[in-house]
């Protein structure tokens, strides 16, 4: 890896002043950027290192939500008792993720902004408009099995590879950042974007900004939910499609449900537009596979990846089952729900 | 007189170098601390073909702690002839010669060394290294190279060319029953869990000592003699520990080169290790299409068998495998015929990989075996026994042994084989389908020429050596038992030492070879011991022993035992104190075809297994989990069970990844490996582990080597990923011809 200045701030407010540059990283589990500095696909002028920073707790909010520090480790939010209880969704998707170790260092900040896993963006020989920009996308008629199925452009087909991140999308969280131009809260799908004409570009993070914590709003979808993530092995591989449900069933009917993607697109991928046509509808895998046409409208393959496209609709229909049953898929028997 | 029970051949102990390996202690190639060592970082080709045009240094040279940045254009002289690089394990052509001159003959080929005070700024360093190319067209596409296929001229050692009989062309049109298909593998990268790197120890009387990853000290040694132009003596080569290697380690790998190549140009001590990613950078498993052809009578009865197969090559080396020939050796059929060739890509010479031929072509024919026995409406168990061959089909040989049958019957009692349902997709156990596989396993039953020696000192110790490696297969345990079996010492009493090129002659650990050919080594050293013992208590007063020759005596507990009066006892000690020695050594040489070990010259030497699989896949999702295994072994002799269980349990697990997950990506507009790394290049993990159930079948057998022993390292992983395609088609009814099998395979 490159030369590069380090700090160690105590302070948030410090972090920020650190922060304002260009090519500055903020340090946090460093289970990424430590494997991105050595291949020298990212190359920071300084890095900044967050860990003595108090973003480390689980707090409750004002009206029975949860705030997840940004520090906190993903293993420890995930086995957290409030989490698990209040919400047993994120704990699932968290422990699909990863491996223990991992789990154990990374945190919820940097699960957060954690990079593709395009085989392209890896390799500094070949091209990467997003880490390169302007040298071309190598997956596009490359090497592309992992690769988007939704909300592609053709500069880049990448995808984003958080399992945690597709529960909160469900789970509406908020992420709280603060920076030079102080605190916002971004919801969690405006957070990540599209690649369009700026693959280069993971998140709406402005310069500067850190990411201090996950809110969590009271929700009440501690039986009807569930993490369904499909991938090449059984344990330890990132997801080729992932689907987080919340649900509440009434009387029979479906009152609310909400889905989203993993592994297929830049960003978490959700439909609420889409989420209406399961309102007020008995479980059915006819219900549930209309709505799937309908989160999955536009998709489109890559070659390689096509497969993504009916084995996302069938997930859709599954997971969607699982959740109205109350079966939600365990993360340690790997028999699906 | 009550003896502890004696710990010999046969006994299940732990692994005498498990403490060490595991308490950290044992050190590896790239852990030894040397001082005033520099570190290495290899700059590699971003094409896959073509010439190096320019290489800009000045801003790697730049960089603090950098010493040197090592080209084809600064290097110092090396050899220049074909001649010299051919390794002890060398393949037809012209063997790869890194930072020789501008040419680029693949993608990730090493091109420059950046040597500095620190790993870190060599790697920094190494990044800064610019490099201008003329590229040149290539092809890395196999499906596209196999339309110029070829039998090379020069056949590689250790290949058996396939034979015919009868007129299988014929017999296959005028089968009742016929199967026909192309059968693929994708290239597999060995990944050991240790990275290749290599120590070099620079002394001042220009020697080196060379701490190195690989599977054989003195093949390493010879070569860096051959290609440095050092003599032999200024050499020695370590290899006491080795994580894992697969066939990766049988040659010498560049980063030994260029580790040599920079101590001796620098004369400094350096260390060059490679990444998870560079390890894409050379040996892999060859890609392979096997076009397979059976025909059979309605009955079951194999008429012919038609094989042919392609593996991909570089465009400079032949690498050959036996991958036709397994099929024709195991079953009886009257008409069969064979055709390999191989196939040329630009990338880095495919090499061995664990059981290199019998897991690509025993595999892939097993999964047309069982679309026969589908085909006949013949349990696939009961198809193999129709068409069993109590001999070597192709050859015409007997076997020295042959216990397929008894793993038959033993593996299926174990795996409740006679509870399948005959139809696809007729098991079930809730949303899962269920489906039952089984698959014969075949390898070589190898030996070569070792040497090994044996001291004894007067207070009972005894040390075994030899050069062979351990590359984690057992090695040390095999000497160890094999010394205690012989002259009848606890093991606590025994040290082994192995991967020294110092040490008595050996071939690389490989072929599955080693216990056997070590085994007998030690014991014939040991033996040569005894032999002295009893001449020197002989010395003692009163000859307690009298006339005894050693066919009389025993060793045991540390004596010389009178067979026939077994309280006439003489300690070790006590003999070697009469005769005035303060220790015994002796050095003694195993090979085929020396002293008696004639026997079985003529006869065929296998080994076989019988894989069991059961596997559940998810009806709708396609999502496979593996969740039995019984995999029933006949491999002569089994030294230490306990080991000899974990080497299996090793080779079925990497089956289990050849059948699910193990697949390299090349993107052939870049002419390189894209997924080289652990997180995208997938092997199992213990999510996909289940239940394996290992069975060592009775196999005496005193004529395939001196101790009656085959060999472990390889058999695991024959015709297991055949074991588990063929239960998956039995769960779901889908015939998947090209493995990994994964999802979209199996998908609607």
């Amino acid at each position: 890896m490159n030369r590069f200045d380090y700090a160690r701030p105590a302070s948030v407010a410090e972090a920020v002043q650190a922060g304002a540059g260009e090519q500055v990283r903020f340090l946090a589990g460093g289970t990424n950027l430590i494997d991105l500095m050595k291949e020298n696909v990212d190359r920071p002028t300084t890095v900044i290192d967050i860990n003595r920073l108090p973003l480390n707790a689980i707090e409750e909010l004002d009206g029975g939500g949860l705030r997840l520090g940004a520090l906190v480790p993903n293993a420890e939010t995930a086995w957290d008792a409030r989490v698990e209880q209040r919400y047993p969704l994120l704990s699932s998707a968290i422990l699909a993720g990863a491996s223990p170790q991992l789990r154990n260092a990374a945190t919820n900040g940097g699960n957060l902004n954690q990079r593709t896993r395009c085989y392209y963006f890896y390799d500094v020989a070949t091209p990467c408009n997003k880490r390169e920009p302007g040298s071309g996308c190598g997956a596009i008629g490359g090497v592309n099995r992992i690769h988007a199925i939704l909300g592609a452009s053709d500069q880049c087909i990448a995808t984003h590879p958080s399992d945690m991140c597709v529960a909160l999308a469900v789970l509406d969280a908020t992420v709280q950042v603060t920076g030079p131009e102080g605190d916002r809260a971004i919801p969690i799908a405006d957070y990540h974007r599209l690649p369009g004409d700026e693959p280069w570009r993971d998140n709406t993070l402005k310069p500067g900004e850190l990411v201090t914590g996950i809110d969590l709003p009271a929700e009440d979808f501690t039986q009807t939910y569930t993490y369904l993530k499909l991938r090449d092995r059984l344990s330890y591989a990132f997801a080729l499609v992932s689907i987080a449900v919340a649900m509440r069933v009434e009387d029979g009917t479906i009152a609310e449900a909400r889905v989203a993607l993993g592994g297929v697109a830049h960003k978490p991928w959700r439909s609420t537009e889409a989420e209406k046509l399961l309102k007020g509808q008995h479980p059915s895998p006819q219900a549930f596979g209309t709505f799937a046409d309908a989160l999955l409208a536009g998709a489109v393959g890559q070659g390689e990846n096509d497969f993504k496209i009916p084995l996302a609709r069938k997930g859709i229909v599954r997971a969607l089952k699982q959740a109205a049953e109350a079966t939600p898929q365990s993360q340690t028997d790997k028999r699906v729900a | 007189m009550a003896t502890a029970a004696k710990i010999g051949i046969g006994s299940a102990i732990n692994r005498v170098d498990g403490v060490e390996k595991v308490t950290g202690t044992a050190r590896y190639a790239a852990e030894h601390p040397v001082e005033n060592l520099l570190y290495g970082y290899i700059v590699e080709a971003a094409i896959a073909k073509g010439r190096i045009v320019s290489i800009d240094e000045e801003a790697a040279r730049a960089v603090p702690g950098v010493v040197e940045v090592i080209t084809h254009l600064n290097r110092p002289h090396v050899a220049w002839t074909d001649h010299s690089y051919q390794d002890e394990l060398k393949i037809p052509g012209s063997p790869f010669r890194p930072l020789y001159d501008d040419r680029i003959q693949f993608s990730q080929q090493p091109i420059a060394l950046v040597m500095a005070e620190t790993f870190e700024a060599a790697r920094y360093a190494a990044s800064l290294v610019e490099v201008a190319y003329e590229a040149e067209a290539h092809n890395t596409d196999f499906e596209v190279a196999v339309g110029e296929k070829y039998v090379p001229k020069k056949k590689r050692s250790g290949y058996m060319a396939p034979k015919d009989r009868g007129d299988a062309a014929q017999a296959f049109a005028d089968a009742p029953l016929k199967v026909s298909g192309d059968y693929r593998l994708p290239p597999e990268h060995h990944n050991p869990m240790e990275m290749f790197g290599s120590t070099v120890e620079w002394h001042d009387d220009g020697s080196i000592t060379v701490h190195d990853k690989t599977q054989g000290s003195q093949v390493v040694q010879g070569y860096l003699a051959s290609v440095f132009g050092f003599s032999k003596k200024k050499v020695r080569v370590l290899n006491p520990y080795v994580g894992g290697a697969f066939g990766s380690g049988l040659r010498p790998q560049h980063q030994v080169f260029l580790a040599v190549l920079a101590a001796k140009m620098l004369e400094r001590s350096v260390r060059v290790t490679m990444t998870r990613n560079q390890m894409f950078s050379h040996a892999y498993r060859p890609q392979a299409i096997q076009s397979i052809a059976l025909g059979a009578e309605t009955t079951g009865k194999l008429t012919a068998i038609r094989n042919e197969a392609t593996t991909s090559t570089s465009r400079y080396e032949d690498n050959m495998e036996n991958v036709v020939t397994w099929g024709l050796m195991n079953y009886d059929c009257p008409n069969a015929d064979a055709e390999y060739t191989v196939a040329q890509v630009d990338t880095a010479t495919s090499a061995d990989m664990r059981a290199p031929g019998a897991a690509t072509g025993m595999t892939l024919f097993e999964i047309a075996i069982d679309e026969m026995a589908y085909e006949a409406k013949v349990d696939p168990l009961e198809f193999r026994l129709i068409n069993y061959s109590p001999i070597d089909a192709m050859n015409g040989t007997p076997y020295t042994s042959k216990a397929l049958r008894e793993a038959f019957q033993e593996g299926a009692e174990a795996f409740g084989w006679s509870k399948r349902s005959a139809e696809a997709r007729s098991m079930r156990d809730g949303k899962e389908l269920v489906g039952w596989g089984c698959a014969t396993g075949m390898w070589d039953a190898q030996f070569s020429k070792t040497s090994a020696s044996a001291k004894l000192t007067a207070n009972g110790h005894l040390e075994v050596a030899c050069a062979t490696s351990d590359i984690g297969t057992g090695s040390y345990t095999v000497m160890t038992l094999v010394a205690a079996d012989t002259l009848g010492l606890p093991p606590e009493q025994i040290t082994a030492k192995l991967g020294d090129s110092d040490l008595p002659t050996a071939p690389v650990e490989g072929g599955s070879w080693g216990a056997a050919s070590s085994g007998a080594a030690v014991q014939l050293a040991c033996q040569a011991v005894g032999k002295k013992l009893l001449k020197a208590a002989g010395k003692i007063a009163g000859a307690p022993l009298g006339e005894a020759t050693i066919d009389d005596v025993l060793f045991e507990d540390g004596c010389i035992v009178l067979k026939d009066a077994p309280t006439v006892r003489v300690p070790f000690g006590d003999a070697m104190r009469a005769a005035d020695l303060t220790q015994i050594e002796e050095e003694e040489t195993a090979a085929p075809g020396f002293g008696d070990m004639w026997k079985g010259m003529h006869k065929s030497k296998n080994t076989h297994s019988a894989i069991f699989a059961e596997v559940k896949v998810d009806e709708e999702l396609g999502v496979i989990r593996v969740t039995r295994i019984v995999d029933a072994v006949a491999a002569g002799r089994i030294i230490n069970p306990k080991t000899a269980r974990s080497q299996i349990l090793g080779g079925v697990v990497m089956g289990m990844g050849m059948a699910l997950h193990e697949e390299t990506f090349p993107d052939h507009r870049l002419g390189r490996w894209m997924n080289h790394n652990f997180g995208e290049y997938h092997v199992p993990v213990h999510a996909d582990i289940h239940d394996i159930q290992v069975i060592f079948v009775d196999e005496p057998d005193p004529e395939v080597t001196p101790l009656g022993v085959k060999g472990l390292g390889e058999i695991g992983i024959v015709g297991t990923a055949a074991a588990i395609a063929n239960a998956i088609y039995h769960a779901t009814g889908k015939r998947v011809r090209s493995l990994p099998i994964t999802i979209d395979k199996i998908l609607d």
